[in-house]
């Protein structure tokens, strides 16, 4: 009996990165800004979608890719605001794999604009898995408490953007919001953070306009 | 608890490299895990002990190699450990850290064996 010892050192998420990175190429050579959405469960991600497809209706095209464990429910929601959705049910699994998108990008009219995913609701796993994504997006809604950054660090790490949600809730909660912005920038200096409610508005034109200019530095970027 | 995932593209790197290596069986599996990698070992070690009835991994054992993250600074140079998750350097407070290591997840080496 013979025994040998081989070396590997393979990337363990190797196959998903190789196929994000496909996605990816395909995107932004079409000139479409691709955000990929992370938030616990019930943070407010489709209703950000709802707001934004709101906003950008007629100024540009969008297209949503919704991830859930369950349910076409997403799907339609977005829908309801005249944008084109795709649901993929993950019948189980906690996070989107690059290969489920790359199944659904086929459908995606090649003329959008815009293509948001929104990632199935769980803080942890998603955010060790790349889409083929341009922007990562964070969010946290005021009620699910100011001390998650910390608690959830790769999320916050990995992210472009920290969307904080339901600010209109914030006289009601013991939410320190400038804490949270202090430890979210010490997680990651780089990340840009606004302040938003959907059902007051507060921060979403701001949020329009910067996904606007990044979708222009894309578009230069591949004119 | 992604780790089934991550257990499950892993087999298959595994199986390729016995069928590669002519090997009969594979009897370690060495990873390394940065500490910033979103998976848990001790997930890792409970998924790889369940996937690997019946594989030709069946009898291998795994061995998890944690790794601490590690930053060196663009603006002064500083290289060293993140504690708590504060990504500014120690030396001169500066956000621009290239991560050097601790967010990885490998498979650095396998063991095999091969009858006759």
């Amino acid at each position: 009996m013979a025994t040998k010892d081989v070396i590997i050192l393979a990337d363990l998420l190797g196959t998903n990165k190789k196929i994000a990175a496909d996605i990816r190429a395909a995107l932004e050579k079409r000139g479409i800004l691709a955000v990929n959405l992370l938030s616990s469960p019930g943070a407010g991600k489709t209703s950000l979608l709802e707001q934004i497809a709101i906003r950008l209706r007629d100024a540009a095209r969008m297209a949503v890719i919704e991830g859930d464990i369950e349910t076409e429910r997403d799907a339609e929601r977005i829908r309801a605001k005249g944008v084109p959705a795709w649901q993929i049910t993950t019948g189980g699994a906690c996070h989107l794999e690059a290969r489920m998108v790359a199944r659904v990008l086929p459908e995606v009219p090649p003329d959008s604009e815009y293509l948001f995913i929104e990632n199935v609701g769980n803080l942890v796993c998603p955010a060790s898995y790349e889409l083929g994504e341009r922007l990562r997006f964070v969010l946290l809604s005021t009620p699910e408490g100011d001390d998650k950054p910390k608690k959830y660090p790769k999320a916050f790490t990995t992210s472009d953007v920290l969307v904080l949600t339901k600010a209109d809730l914030l006289p009601h909660l013991p939410f320190d919001l400038e804490k949270v912005k202090a430890e979210a920038l010490e997680l990651n200096p780089r990340l840009k953070i606004f302040v938003t409610s959907a059902v007051t508005g507060r921060g979403l034109d701001e949020l329009i306009a910067f996904l606007a200019a990044e979708r222009r530095s894309l578009a230069a970027a591949h004119a | 608890m992604h780790e089934l995932s991550v257990v499950a593209g892993l087999f298959e790197t595994l199986e390729a490299q016995a069928r590669e290596n002519k090997a009969d069986r594979i009897t370690g599996v060495t990873l390394k895990i940065g500490r910033l990698s979103g998976v848990v070992p001790e997930l890792l070690e409970s998924a790889f002990d369940m996937y690997k009835k019946g594989t030709i991994a069946a009898a291998a054992k795994l061995t998890v190699e944690v790794v601490p993250l590690r930053v060196r600074c663009r603006a002064c140079g500083a290289e060293r450990g993140v504690e708590s998750y504060v990504f500014l350097c120690a030396e001169c407070a500066s956000p621009d850290l290239e991560i050097l290591e601790g967010t990885e997840m490998i498979l650095e080496r396998i063991e095999l064996e091969t009858d006759d």
